[in-house]
């Protein structure tokens, strides 16, 4: 096979990382809940433990608040440690550990330490597994300086935003779309980064700007490959990182459409949408709007467990193209 | 000669195991009724979901029946409990009807969450079921609340809390059980430890072998049972919940079980072998003991079994039935429970 044209899945493409990140580094190892024989929950580690034995791919007890405290250590004294969460909601267990001293120990020390852990989230909804398993909780990190925030939406952001991670001397929380694991694409081989505070524009567009994270960068795009058939030109800026944010991007983007539709699948107040829109409100961009900036986002609910419940939740493909539409023709 | 006989009969009766000195044979033939409702519903939930009915996924208490009867027989109908992901067991051996489980589980109106929770969500909470958790262990600390409301209102309920042998290594275990303790509050825990935390053995993720003995910790009773015997287990619930009553604070009991089924719908049972499932399914099945039991005491015959399996056939048929003909909530319900409506 053509190796230019080879595809793994977002999923195959954290594990290869992984696998790099050890062989090129051997302070870098996995911790995590069931990552062992099991094989992570949603098969990331997959046989990895095989490969590398269960000195460097630990299961840890359930214990999250403890187990991140753990890596942190770790992380502090000279290992460069992994922490996969079983669910990103489990974050929530380990909040002190990730926000009280991940993110201010080099801070408070006078600068006297690094803390370069880095940690996986499977995080969204769309699997049927109701309020507590299918939270999107990133933009509760991304209010922590300290932390470092990404979000990759493509197999191939995927590989090279987890190494560029595990080379960050700095915490770097990283949230993968559940959803997004079978996703295929192509992935180079071998060793390469993304960086991390870059956004990406994945598709250039006159009339309107859609910020996207995640997941729905793929569902912008698919909107506006629907609306390129009734004329309208959609530029999609996939934002990668929501901390440290890529303000330059985003304001040069909406320079040139003058419009801004930002959609995220966390809920919708006071979150990335709101940042994203206060960015650019306070830039220069904002004298060339011709629109209200306007925000899709996760309805103000739990995730509940009916499907159709589920998917009202958080913005679909239809939401977006008449959000979209409607923005361009001026009917908001 | 007839008064010498029922001397006799109450004398056997006293060598009996707990069960039969404390029940009645209509009160044990109902435990093994619902222990079949038990196994029945997770094989009527697991053939929905392979049939693509169900979404989501599910975590199945087939192999640990005895354990959630057992706890539950001697309590009180307002007694309560906190129950856990593994938890369609506990919420029928609460009482719940399993035609408002399965619709729960179909994610209709007429289920106990208005099919917003789910199966990791299962509760009748109007039968003292404070609700199943996606959360491993979170329910611990919210049945010692549960149980200082008792304390502080007087209303004399008991609180149960199940858990999971992988939940004794969270914190808000142990803070709960402190405070428990400290607070001598009417709360029993009860680890089912079915040896796995998912694919993670108690021996590898557990430094205390059996995790009773974490009960030392805490002074409080630490009681060990073999849960797959239902005289056993509600025997150790039957003195935990007299000790709570009065006064005399909490208890931990370890119910040593095994679950049959994989951990949820996506496990591939990779860290067990065959020959110990087959084991415990051949050897130490809940029911099947039970049930000889009964058999052998000459509690039940034959027929009087084959009637409860086919009684139970039918109330799981008609479950299921009444779960597809439910309505399916509006989307303009949406946000209907996040908070609580006002007038
Ligand atoms: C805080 C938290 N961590 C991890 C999980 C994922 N998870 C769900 S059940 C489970 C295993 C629980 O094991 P145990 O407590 O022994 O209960 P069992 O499944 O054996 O009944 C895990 C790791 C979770 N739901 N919550
Ligand atoms: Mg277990």
């Amino acid at each position: 096979m053509d190796a230019a044209l080879r595809e793994l899945s977002y999923a195959q493409a954290i594990q290869e990382a992984m696998a790099i990140a050890m062989d090129m580094d051997e302070r870098v190892f996995l911790m995590g809940e069931d990552i062992g024989v099991y094989g992570g929950a949603f098969q990331v580690t997959g046989d990895l433990v095989e490969r590398y034995g269960t000195e460097r791919v630990i299961d840890t007890p359930i214990s999250e608040l403890g187990g991140a405290g753990v890596a942190v250590g770790a992380a502090v004294t000279g290992m460069r440690p992994i922490f996969e969460f079983q669910f990103s909601d489990f974050a929530t267990l380990a909040m002190e550990q990730i926000v009280n001293q991940a993110a201010k120990m080099r801070f408070m020390l006078g600068g006297e330490v690094s803390v370069p852990v880095v940690m996986r989230f499977p995080a969204g909804s769309g699997t049927g597994a109701a309020a507590q398993h299918s939270q999107s909780l990133e933009a509760w990190l991304g209010h922590v300086p300290g932390l470092k925030v990404i979000q990759p939406a493509t197999p191939h952001d995927a590989k090279g935003m987890l190494l560029a991670a595990v080379a960050d001397p700095d915490p770097v929380m990283i949230f993968e779309h559940k959803l997004l694991y079978k996703m295929k694409g192509h992935v180079p081989e071998g060793h390469y980064t993304v960086p991390i505070g870059k956004a990406e524009i994945r598709r250039e567009g006159r009339d309107l700007t859609i910020v996207a994270t995640s997941i729905m960068v793929q569902k912008a795009l698919d909107a506006a490959a629907v609306l390129e058939g009734e004329g309208i030109d959609i530029e999609v800026v996939d934002l990668r990182t929501i901390r440290p944010i890529d303000r330059q991007t985003v304001i040069d983007s909406v320079k040139k459409t003058s419009r801004l539709l930002c959609v995220y699948e966390a809920v919708k107040t006071l979150g990335i949408g709101a940042e994203v829109s206060a960015l650019v409100a306070e830039s220069e961009a904002f004298d060339y709007l011709d629109a209200p900036i306007v925000r899709l986002g996760g309805a103000e609910t739990p995730i509940p467990y009916n499907p159709d419940l589920e998917k009202a939740t958080v913005p679909q493909v239809p939401d977006i193209i008449a959000a979209a539409r409607d923005l361009v023709k001026g009917v908001r | 000669m007839a008064g010498a006989s029922k001397a006799a009969v109450v004398d056997s009766r006293a060598n009996l195991p707990f069960i039969y000195r404390q029940y009645s044979p209509e009160q044990l033939r109902e435990v093994l009724h619902k222990m079949y409702l038990i196994r029945r519903f997770e094989e009527g939930a697991e053939e929905c979901y392979t049939r693509g009915l169900i979404h989501g996924t599910m975590h199945l208490s087939i192999g640990q029946e005895a354990s959630a009867m057992g706890i539950c027989m001697p309590l009180a109908a307002d007694d309560q409990i906190t129950s856990t992901h593994r938890g369609h067991g506990h919420c029928i051996a609460k009482g719940a009807e399993v035609s408002r489980m399965f619709a729960e589980f179909f994610g209709k109106t007429t289920g106990y969450c208005k099919g917003r929770g789910g199966s990791m969500h299962i509760a009748d909470v109007a039968k003292g079921n404070l609700g199943a958790n996606g959360i491993v262990a979170g329910g611990i600390p919210i049945a010692v609340g549960a149980a200082l409301s008792s304390k502080m209102m007087k209303t004399g309920k008991v609180v149960v809390s199940f858990f999971g042998d992988g939940a004794n290594n969270e914190g808000a275990f142990h803070e709960a059980l402190n405070m428990a303790a400290v607070w001598k509050l009417p709360v029993i825990f009860v680890c089912e430890n079915n040896g796995y935390g998912m694919s993670t053995s108690t021996a590898r993720s557990t430094a205390v072998k059996n995790i009773a003995e974490r009960a030392a910790a805490y002074s409080m009773p630490g009681v060990i049972v073999n849960g797959n015997i239902f005289s056993e287990v509600a025997e150790a619930s039957f003195k935990a919940v007299e000790r709570a009553r009065a006064g005399e604070g909490p208890t931990l009991i370890e119910s040593k079980t095994y679950r049959h089924r994989g951990h949820s719908k996506s496990d591939r049972n990779r860290y067990r072998t065959k020959e110990e499932i087959e084991d415990w399914m051949a050897n130490r099945d809940p029911i099947t003991l039970f049930e000889t039991e009964l058999r052998d005491f000459g509690f039940i015959d034959d027929q009087g079994i084959q009637a409860i399996r086919d009684a139970v056939a039918k109330e799981i048929a008609d479950g299921i039935e009444f779960a597809k003909a439910s309505p399916t909530p509006e989307i303009a319900t949406l946000q209907n429970y996040v908070y609580t409506e006002q007038a």
